[in-house]
């Protein structure tokens, strides 16, 4: 195990209780109303390439209970290593099939979504939550999405974009129940593409 | 020992996270298989050092002294969140979750309880109902126990509510955006009262296999030449799953049709969560000759005259007399506010 | 003029404080000490700490005295207590063959290495009610004889050094299932079964390991041995690199020798149900040996056709925390629900009716 070291021990949220219950309602809202960002209060300080936001989401979410991936960028960093495991207690499994939870910085070399756990027929939920960092959302142009948590349909974009994403989301929807779930965070933002978002174009 | 390992029988330490431990030395320890042991942990045998962990503690009386914010502690919020995420991607579908024992009896709203914890924050504005109204016994015992371990505000105003607790009802006036309805769900399953299984019932919704519901409703047509369910009547969520909207009577589904609302449900007992995010289609099941249909009351409310809405049947005397007023409290108390009056309101309009 | 009902809130008040009066009695009769319960209502202590799954006698006896000697209350109690703890780490498992036994006993074998203990019980006892109990009688004190060197080999040990009883199954690394901290999911594993099993209501076990022995699942058992007695309890401490001791319990346990299995290829062998409760709990821990045999059905290519073989229905309902709410439920308002029903009911009358004098 990596020595101790400050960075591994700051960072964390300051107050554990309401911070993360603070993330937690804005990921909440972020995926009860997708393909909309909303403000992610800024509570986290983890060392990079790990973002304050994907740190914040991890904080609120791992722990002992959930196997996190992490891509190559992230795996790559001790530093990243040692915060997760000081702050969550969350193992990391180097199998993304594994994976609660996949942390990834990364998002224009994301591995296809169908390397993630998809869960089953019966147990849709044992499937991998991706939460993956993004420069920005674009929300002016990009793809139309509708489904549950859409009044009407939004457009939705967050760069950059993974080559191919649209068809394997139109593919991860497919397979509804099935499928995985996405967490977008940018600067300041999350935005929630649950697997039950379609795009509204391949209707 | 592998990843996977760690995650489930954790070593001592990394059972918690390391800014949620409490004092190690010297205090308890699990026995196998779950069973802890509180040996040095009980406040009755001579120790005093837990000041800071997690959990309630006992001072030297035997009174709580400490909790954690809305009674439960992170891990355990953190699940609740965990399972609330993955209802609200999988609409109707019933996430398992790790229902903890509540300090209130299972089948009184330790789902709805547990769900609340979990959302529950300081800037919150809770309202607790139960058969729509603020005063029931339970509905007051829930609210002073978010009262008084989250010290949130609380409202019996519909309207100025953040996060709505509910039994049996769902309130008469429209929710908003910013609102979440917690529901406490005693039988999640749609399909239990047909088959007792859980291993069958899951079988049946991963196939969309719901002829079964349908040939008992249609049997219910055949026999009393209506569909006999009155209350916990099955919806279709977004056209996939059968869900169970909780034991409210069928005059309040369409209420949960594109409801700008979040909402969630929690059986504690059963230990499952769902959820309906905002917006989202929630169709009761019907037949086109016979199509849904909700109640409806022969008089208005006899304190404030609404029509409409769902009525409660008082017994006045033992001779037939009876008068119909609103299930909704707060909203036949907004109704009698602005003016409205009923037949037995007792001033005149 | 109507008012409606209100003051909820008083109502639980006063209510709550006359249960307080009402579990305190008689004033002028000096209240109970939880040494008192501890130390005099014991095995009502040890039935809260097993179903209650927390080993803490002080705390079980306050629950007891809390409760009124209700002790699915008590055990309700100590359960919505324990969930808040904060858990450190898992015990390794306890060795019941190197316990401190204080009651030994073998239905399979007039003697055998260690001999049979009779220790505290209520069997043989005569159970005519003992009015001088009504007072505070001087007991002799109890016989002693040195302590016996011999160690106590557990009975299906025995067995299983000729090959007659099926071997225990072999340790494993695997992760130990919680279901208090997981969802049961069905199948369960025995690990999962035995604990819903080890918390499960005495009573529901009871009643279901008598129905085996009735025929519904026959499992043709024998005590092949109880043990009462302490162990010690031992976590792994990583940083150390050795396990600790971290302290004793006083357990039951009981091992069942039941219906030997065997086929062309595998000669015949006993099989085995298992019982380990906290405390002095004989009946229970008899009972769960039966139930958990009797759950064994399908791995032991059994036909699960009786009750306590079906492990969805038992493990489902074993458990009184979850029962008893649910149950007592029923008493909440449920106007809403019923006025649904009244509607209808009368709707449907109604047209009955205006069928019926149409055609008269």
């Amino acid at each position: 195990m990596a020595a101790l070291t400050a960075d591994t021990l700051e960072g964390g949220f300051h107050d554990p209780v309401f911070q993360s219950q603070a993330v937690f309602r804005a990921v909440m809202a972020a995926l009860a109303e997708p393909a909309r960002p909303v403000p992610l209060p800024p509570s986290a300080r983890p060392p990079a390439p790990l973002t304050a936001e994907l740190g914040a989401v991890a904080l609120t979410l791992a722990d002992p209970d959930t196997p996190v991936w992490l891509d190559p960028a992230l795996a790559a960093s001790d530093a990243v290593r040692a915060w997760l495991a000081f702050h969550t207690g969350a193992p990391v499994t180097a199998e993304p099939m594994d994976a609660a939870f996949a942390l990834v910085a990364d998002p224009a070399r994301l591995p296809p979504l169908s390397a993630f756990a998809q869960g089953t027929a019966e147990y849709p939920d044992r499937s991998t939550t991706l939460v993956i960092a993004v420069e920005r959302f674009d929300t002016a142009a990009g793809p139309l999405f509708t489904g549950p948590g859409f009044e009407t349909p939004r457009r939705f974009a967050a760069h950059p974009e993974r080559i191919g994403f649209l068809d394997q989301w139109a593919a991860n929807r497919a397979l509804f129940p099935r499928g995985v779930d996405i967490v977008f965070v940018a600067d300041g933002l999350v935005a929630g593409l649950p697997r039950s978002a379609r795009l509204a174009t391949t209707e | 020992m592998t990843d996977m390992d760690d995650a489930r029988f954790p070593p001592l330490s990394n059972s918690l996270p390391r800014g949620e431990r409490g004092p190690v030395g010297g205090s308890g320890a699990g026995a196998d298989a779950g069973v802890e042991l509180n040996g040095a942990l009980s406040p009755l045998v001579g120790e005093s050092g837990r000041e800071g962990a997690p959990g309630a503690v006992l001072d030297d009386q035997a009174n709580l002294r400490t909790y954690s914010f809305a009674y439960l502690d992170e891990q355990t919020k953190r699940m609740i969140r965990r399972a609330i995420l993955k209802g609200i991607a999988i609409p109707g579908y019933q996430v398992p979750f790790a229902s903890r024992e509540m300090p209130m009896p299972y089948g009184w709203g330790t789902g709805g309880v547990q769900v609340t914890a979990a959302v529950l924050g300081p800037d919150d504005v809770l309202k607790v109902i139960d058969q729509g109204a603020d005063d029931t016994t339970n509905a007051v015992a829930i609210r002073g126990f978010f009262q008084k371990t989250a010290g949130v505000a609380t409202t019996t105003r519909t309207a100025d509510a953040t996060v709505i607790q509910t039994r049996h009802r769902i309130p008469e006036r429209t929710l908003q955006a910013h609102q979440i309805l917690v529901y406490q769900v005693p039988i999640p399953e749609p399909l239990r009262y047909l088959e007792p299984r859980e291993t069958e019932t899951r079988k049946l919704h991963g196939l969309e296999e719901y002829g079964l519901m349908h040939v008992k409703l249609y049997e219910d047509i055949a026999r009393h030449g209506h569909i006999a369910t009155t209350y916990a009547y099955p919806v279709k969520v977004e056209g996939r799953y059968i869900m169970d909207p909780s034991p409210t009577p069928k005059f309040d589904n369409p209420k949960m049709h594109r409801s700008k609302a979040l909402q969630l449900f929690g059986a504690g007992r059963e230990k499952r969560i769902y959820a309906v995010p905002p917006h989202t289609d929630v169709v009761s099941l019907d037949f086109e000759d016979h199509p849904f249909r909700i109640q409806t009351f022969k008089e208005p409310c006899a304190l404030c005259g609404a029509e409409g809405v769902y009525l409660d049947e008082v017994i006045l005397d033992d001779r037939g007399g009876r008068m119909f007023v609103c299930s909704d409290t707060d909203h036949c108390e907004e109704r009698r506010a602005e003016g409205h009056r009923g037949a037995l309101s007792g001033e005149s309009r | 003029m109507y008012v409606a009902v209100k003051g909820g809130e008083q109502a639980i008040a006063a209510a709550h404080r006359l249960l307080a009066h009402e579990r305190r009695g008689d004033r002028s009769v000096p209240a109970l000490t939880l040494a008192q319960i501890a130390e005099q209502l014991t095995l009502a202590v040890d039935r809260v700490m097993a179903e209650g799954s927390l080993y803490d006698r002080d705390l079980a006896a306050l629950a007891v005295k809390q409760a009124r000697g209700d002790l699915i209350e008590a055990i309700f109690l100590l359960r919505a207590y324990r969930t808040t703890l904060p858990r450190f780490g898992f015990s390794r498992p306890v060795d019941t063959a190197a316990m401190l036994v204080r009651r030994r006993i073998s239905a399979t074998f007039k003697d055998l290495p260690g001999g049979q203990c009779l220790g505290p019980t209520f069997d043989y006892t005569h159970r005519l009610l003992d009015p001088l109990l009504a007072g505070d009688p001087d007991l002799p004190d109890p016989a002693e004889r040195p302590a016996d060197e011999t160690a106590m080999p557990r009975v299906t040990d025995l067995l299983n050094d000729e090959g007659l009883i099926e071997p225990d199954p072999a340790e494993t690394d695997a992760p130990v299932g919680d279901l208090t901290r997981e969802p049961l999911s069905f199948p369960a594993d025995r690990d999962l079964r035995l604990q819903a099993l080890a918390r499960g209501d005495e009573g529901f076990l009871l009643a279901l390991g008598y129905s085996t022995q009735r025929g519904y699942g026959r499992t043709h058992p024998f005590v092949g041995e109880i043990r009462l007695g302490d162990v010690e309890v031992e976590i792994d401490v990583p940083e150390l690199g050795f396990s600790v001791a971290i302290g004793r319990i006083t357990v039951t346990e009981c091992q069942m020798v039941t219906q030997f299995k065997g086929s062309a290829k595998a000669p015949p062998a006993f099989t085995r149900g298992y019982g380990l409760v906290f405390g002095h709990q004989e009946r229970k821990a008899m009972a769960m040996s039966l139930v958990d045999r009797a759950l064994r059905a399908g791995d032991l290519g059994e036909d699960r056709v009786a009750p306590a073989q079906d492990e969805e229905f038992v493990l489902s309902h074993s458990d009184n925390v979850q029962s008893t709410g649910f149950v007592e439920h029923l008493k909440l308002p449920h106007y809403v629900d019923f006025q649904a029903e009244l509607d209808l009911i009368r709707r449907m009358r109604a047209e009955i009716a205006a069928r019926q004098e149409a055609a008269e």
